[in-house]
């Protein structure tokens, strides 16, 4: 067997606090050209400390190469494929970079008057139309700063409009295929959860759903594809059941990488939806820069999206403060807004035809991995899937081998793991996204990848339980670190530390 | 592995009765399912407790987990060395890792539960996992 393991690159590095000497500075100043003055004068001994104790001294090159060493640290979809079901790390192209950079966009200051502004307010009005046709909604908020900001959103702007009816309800269906954050968002607006199984198809249970619907339930929220990655064909049917109670249908727009232009959640019943600018359209992921979690309502919610909105009048755009049924601000000001220039950026690169061409190559890699796999590793629903792949660990298992085994030697290979023990309802889950930005020959390494890891699973089981071998660190204790944190650098303790 | 003196439930707690008082903790087999339990959250005493609805969590370093009361009551004392030492759910489920002790306020509610036999043969029924 070939060895397909690669080294990782990486350099070591302290903390910039252990970078420290005395007197070292990163800049000089040009000799004082006003009187001198004294310094109480200018600012009282009790406002001032006379010195920071432990504040790291470096020079200009110390901080340069502390971050680029530490930059070497991490794993980006820069440097590889980073297949994590449900997160959608496709590659962010760099024209969204470009666009961003553009000084109109990058040094326009949100205090600035709108009619000094119009072509932001234009942009931001652009692409609240956008998304709104592709999800078939009627209007969208961009405020919300990532996906589970824009679902407690959704769920506060059902509860008003149902208070305005007469009564908030008190609970929230969720299926338990949704997405981990969904109870928690409706718990954080007061509802109580209510858990609909799936059925032995992967799909939602529509018969309890019938027996669980009732007056008392707000709204049904719901992943579509669910995080099997499988259709929920009975939407529309579903939709029925819980409009005829007067609930809505909250779709958690995750997985909307998988419908792009093939089908819109607003023409299947669905009242309230967020997408995920960070997941389908390119724009940084998590760490890499701040989300955004756009909520598209339909008609009977418009009224209670968080406000300011923009409005024209008299051919200028402008903030419209005064909305009496709004559910207020979310966010400062109007979101991320350079990363809504990325997102629009995004889109209007591809075009509708791109669009719909991201689903289908989406959905045919996760398809290709799908059908190169099958048989070497379990696949716990044989249903056709969308545009993540979810085995178990079930053959390897009996070997001893699990899938944390799996993911961590995955990376010895120079992947990123997939998303692993999730979702709850497969047991040893591994959940692979590729997206559609992997090109075949990167798949077909990862599949020989993984191909080569259930041969070592036979061979050597060993191995995979040491596994990684080939990165910086070997398998860390996660066991300890949870139960006995240690969550921050204390001055004194670097010499132990290094 | 599932002493004979306790009663089980379908969601993998077990109780122990004396009086009026139940004890209640979760199973070896849930306990090895989720691996190391890094935390545990219980509710306070006094809290109301409805059969069938959870009334706390474990967490592993796999998933966080919601535990199931198997009985309706009130709680009475709740086990706070598990904050400290979570790995006892782990290491003595039955014993040392027990979580809530519950005045019940509906005794009939334990004949719906397993007795070891039948949480055996629920276990071994269920789909391999």
């Amino acid at each position: 067997m070939k060895d397909r393991t690669r080294n990782q690159p990486s350099f070591s590095e302290p903390l910039i606090f252990e970078r420290s000497a005395a007197g070292k500075r990163g800049y000089s100043l040009r000799p004082l050209d006003v009187p001198r003055r004294p310094l109480d004068e200018l600012l009282p001994p009790e406002l001032r400390r006379e010195q920071i104790e432990h504040f790291p001294e470096v020079s200009e090159v110390d901080v340069i190469r502390h971050f680029t060493r530490l930059s070497t640290w991490n794993y980006s979809i820069d440097l590889g494929m980073y297949p994590l079901g449900s997160c959608t790390m496709k590659y962010n192209p760099k024209i969204n970079e470009v666009v961003a950079r553009m000084e109109g966009f990058a040094r326009s200051h949100p205090y600035q008057p709108p009619e000094l502004c119009q072509g932001n307010l234009q942009l931001l009005q652009q692409l609240e139309e956008i998304l709104a046709e592709i999800t078939g909604m009627d209007a969208v908020t961009l405020e919300p700063a990532a996906g589970a900001h824009g679902e407690l959103t959704g769920l506060m702007m059902i509860r008003a409009c149902l208070s305005e009816r007469g009564n908030p309800r008190k609970k929230v269906l969720i299926p338990d295929s949704a997405h981990g954050t969904n109870p928690a968002s409706a718990a954080l607006c007061g509802y109580q959860v209510q858990t609909i199984r799936s059925n032995d198809r992967g799909q939602m249970s529509v018969r309890e759903l019938e027996s669980l619907m009732t007056e008392d339930v707000a709204c049904l929220m719901l992943t579509n594809p669910n995080t099997l990655g499988i259709f929920e064909e009975q939407i529309t049917r579903i939709a029925g059941i819980v409009h005829e109670k007067g609930g809505f249908i909250y779709m958690d727009g995750a997985n909307l990488n998988a419908l792009l232009g093939i089908t819109r959640p607003g023409d299947s019943g669905v009242d309230v939806i967020h997408l995920n600018l960070h997941k389908t359209f390119t724009t940084p992921h998590g760490g890499g820069g701040p989300g955004a979690g756009p909520v598209a309502v339909k008609k009977a919610l418009e009224p209670f999206l968080p406000g300011p909105r923009i409005v024209e009048k008299d051919g200028t755009l402008r903030w419209d403060d005064g909305r009496p049924r709004s559910i207020g601000r979310v966010r400062a000001f109007y979101g991320n807004f350079l990363i809504l220039v990325r997102a629009l950026s995004y889109i209007l690169t591809c075009g509708p035809q791109g669009l719909k061409q991201v689903a289908e190559t989406a959905v045919l890699n996760a398809n290709y991995i799908r059908h190169q796999l099958n048989g070497l590793y379990d696949l716990p629903y044989p249903q056709p899937t969308l545009h993540e792949v979810i085995f178990s660990d079930k053959i390897q298992s009996k070997l001893n081998v699990h899938t944390l085994d799996i993911a961590k030697r995955l990376m010895d290979y120079g992947f990123h793991p997939p998303t692993i023990y999730f979702p709850l309802i497969v047991s040893g889950a591994l959940m692979i996204e590729p997206t559609e930005t992997e090109s075949k020959s990167e798949l077909d390494q990862f599949i020989e990848a993984l191909k080569s890891i259930a041969e070592e699973a036979r061979q050597n089981a060993d191995l995979l339980h040491k596994a990684p071998h080939r990165v910086r660190h070997r398998r860390f204790d996660e066991v300890t670190a949870a139960r006995n944190p240690v969550l921050r650098w204390t001055p004194g303790s670097e010499k132990e530390k290094v | 592995m599932y002493p004979e003196d306790l009663l089980y439930s379908e969601e993998h707690e077990w109780i122990s009765i004396q009086d009026h008082t139940g004890t209640i903790g979760i199973t070896d087999y849930a306990q090895s399912e989720l691996g190391d339990v890094v935390f545990v959250e219980l509710p306070h005493v006094g809290d109301k407790l409805q059969a069938k609805e959870p009334f706390g969590s474990v967490e592993s370093v796999k998933a966080v987990s919601e535990v199931y009361s198997p009985v309706s009551g009130e709680i009475v004392e709740v086990n706070d060395k598990l904050a400290d030492k979570p790995e006892m759910i782990n290491d003595d489920p039955y014993g040392n890792g027990w979580m809530v002790k519950v005045r019940l306020s509906d005794p009939a509610e334990l004949e719906e539960l397993f007795s070891a036999q039948e949480y055996e043969e629920y276990l071994a029924a269920k789909p391999e996992e």
